[in-house]
């Protein structure tokens, strides 16, 4: 278990280095980040819990990772009364339609773990970008492996 | 919102009164479009002539609308008129069939212009066999001077039709997702151009990402995908006065819609804790009637022309594939069984066919089958091509098609329904998400 904490950690470090990355590209992710919330607990929720979890192609299944974040997440929920809402993603390799639908998809597996972790389901939202968010623009897997994603964003 | 004028313009189809005799012959020239990879036609249109026969602007642009539309058809080649042997063609006048034979010509087209009183002109047209050495058809349309281009495409769909058999498509349009800025930052707005990318015009503000809009049967009314207030909702706007509604104001996200052929209903997937089912909503009562009840994506539903029966994906089986099911959501069935996915359906207009976007390999395709599933055809496939749409007689698809890499965006294409004839269709940036209009007649 020990183990499994210090290599979810690392994905965490990595997401919230492509986060900053992202941001200094462009200032803002639109569709990201959006509200009103004081800057330390985004700060807090990025670099420290993590923010997003990672997805395999077509699946919103939640690997060993993605749950030790979420756990993460649940955990930061219980010291505040922050709401959330869950932004799920698609990578550009699907149609669109069926792409916004798979970003619901993954964003709901994220918030019914939440909800089974004892987080209060009205503190939760979703929405889907489907594709039309991507933060890593390489057409490799590479890339396209941080954009199948969720992200969770203070309301 | 942008306002969008539509032409409200007065046009006038005469038959030529025929001042020039006409047999009863048979075996007039034909084309038989079902073949595909038909030798062009090789037809010679004439830049239409002015008062007393002098060259005229507008008629020269007007037979360059018409030889523009047939060429894209790929089932003509305009002859270039630098080889037209026949200088001074007159409308009323038998051309000097001779002289059109030696330089291959099968079809010939003769046009004038003509101011009228009040301000209107007069476009008279006459197409002739050259072989035959008769003619097929004489018209004459009245319009103002500003509507050149729109008479030029009138004149395009009646010589298509004269000599194909089918409807034209070439008075119609075709409304899309214009996308500016960087891939993760994208603006995505709706735009609305001719079938032939001329006069593309913005009809939203890009305030916030349009998706998938597809027209109403009257082509005054677009239902697309808006991320306003940031919750992916389906509206409804009109075209000419700019006006928007909610109409999938749900709990959940609505999303994947269409208009039924009679424009009474919307279809349009409803997401709730991450599925995606099939519903209608009745426009006049608003009653919304849900069609599946899976516990599965099913998105994409498009209705059969004659609204009976309805196509969709659905993932109920693990992978993306074609269903179909009657209008009231009963006897479903599994459509495609080929290796890889299915999505994107769409029923053609002419009800024959379904066409949808397949994923295999990494590779995205466009292909065609019958309604029963059988028949496949791949049209088109590479990197990535998606989202087909039906021109309004069911014989041309367009498609977007995606190059790969980070600074590269995606771009509309045509491609007739054998497979024949693809090109690029300009537009003004990157396109996607292409809808034809029907046609208004």
């Amino acid at each position: 278990m020990r183990k499994l904490f210090r290599s979810s950690n690392i994905v965490v470090a990595l997401g919230a280095s492509i986060l900053l990355a992202a941001c200094a590209a462009s200032g803002t992710v639109s569709g990201s980040y959006g509200g009103s919330s004081d800057e330390s607990a985004v700060k807090e929720l990025v670099r420290n819990v993590g923010d997003r979890v990672f997805f395999s192609t077509d699946s919103a299944a939640l690997s060993s990772e993605a749950r030790s974040t979420i756990m993460r997440q649940a955990d930061w929920l219980k010291t505040n009364s922050k709401s959330l809402t869950i932004e799920g993603h698609a990578d550009e390799r699907g149609t669109r339609e069926y792409n916004i639908a798979l970003g619901a998809r993954r964003a709901n597996a994220v918030k019914d773990y939440m909800i089974s972790l004892g987080v209060d389901g009205s503190r939760l939202e979703t929405v889907s970008w489907g594709k039309e968010r991507p933060v890593s623009l390489c057409a490799e897997d590479a890339c396209w492996s941080k954009n199948r994603r969720s992200v969770s964003v203070i309301q | 919102m942008i306002k969008i004028i539509m032409r409200k313009m007065f046009v006038v189809l005469v038959v030529l009164m025929a001042q020039i005799s006409i047999s009863f012959a048979q075996d007039l020239l034909r084309i038989d479009i079902t073949q595909g990879n038909v030798d062009p036609l090789p037809i010679a249109i004439n830049p239409f002539q002015g008062q007393d026969d002098q060259p005229s602007m507008i008629g020269a642009d007007i037979a360059n609308v018409v030889k523009s539309d047939l060429n894209r058809s790929g089932l003509f080649q305009s002859i270039n008129p630098a080889g037209f042997i026949e200088k001074d063609l007159r409308v009323n006048a038998r051309p000097r069939f001779g002289d059109w034979r030696i330089i291959n010509t099968q079809a010939l087209v003769i046009g004038k212009v003509s101011n009228l009183e009040d301000g209107r002109i007069s476009i008279e047209f006459r197409l002739w066999d050259v072989v035959a050495e008769q003619q097929m058809m004489g018209l004459q349309l009245i319009s103002t001077p500003s509507n050149w281009r729109w008479v030029g495409h009138l004149v395009a769909d009646a010589i298509y039709e004269r000599l194909t058999g089918e409807t034209g498509y070439f008075d119609s349009r075709i409304v899309y997702v214009d996308e500016t800025g960087p891939k993760n930052r994208r603006v995505k707005r709706l735009a609305i151009m001719d079938q032939d990318g001329h006069n593309p015009r913005l009809i939203t503000t890009g305030q916030s990402l349009a998706l998938t809009p597809r027209f109403s049967p009257t082509a005054q009314e677009i239902t697309y995908l808006s991320y306003a207030n940031r919750q992916p909702r389906v509206f409804l706007l009109n075209i000419e006065t700019g006006q928007q509604e909610i109409v999938g104001d749900f709990p959940g996200m609505t999303f994947a819609p269409r208009f039924s052929p009679d424009g009474q209903k919307i279809i349009m997937s409803l997401e709730r804790s991450g599925n995606s089912n099939i519903y209608t909503l009745d426009l006049r009562t608003r009653v919304t009637r849900r069609l599946t009840n899976t516990l599965a994506i099913d998105t994409a539903p498009c209705y059969a022309p004659d609204g009976e029966r309805i196509v969709f994906e659905s993932d109920r089986a693990g992978r993306q594939q074609l269903y179909v099911m009657d209008a009231d959501g009963k006897n479903v069935q599994r459509i495609s069984y080929g290796e890889g996915r299915y999505a994107t359906p769409v029923w053609s207009p002419r009800g024959d066919l379904i066409a949808f976007t397949k994923q295999i390999k990494g590779r995205f395709l466009i292909g065609v089958m019958k309604p029963d599933g059988s028949g496949e055809r791949i049209l088109t496939e590479g990197y990535h091509n998606e989202g087909p749409a039906w021109s309004p007689n069911g014989r041309v698809l367009t498609f977007f098609r995606e190059q790969k890499g980070e600074k590269a965006g995606p771009g509309l294409w045509t491609v007739d329904v054998t497979g024949y004839n693809e090109r690029p269709l300009k537009t003004p940036g990157f396109a996607s998400d292409p809808a034809w209009s029907p046609l208004i007649r």
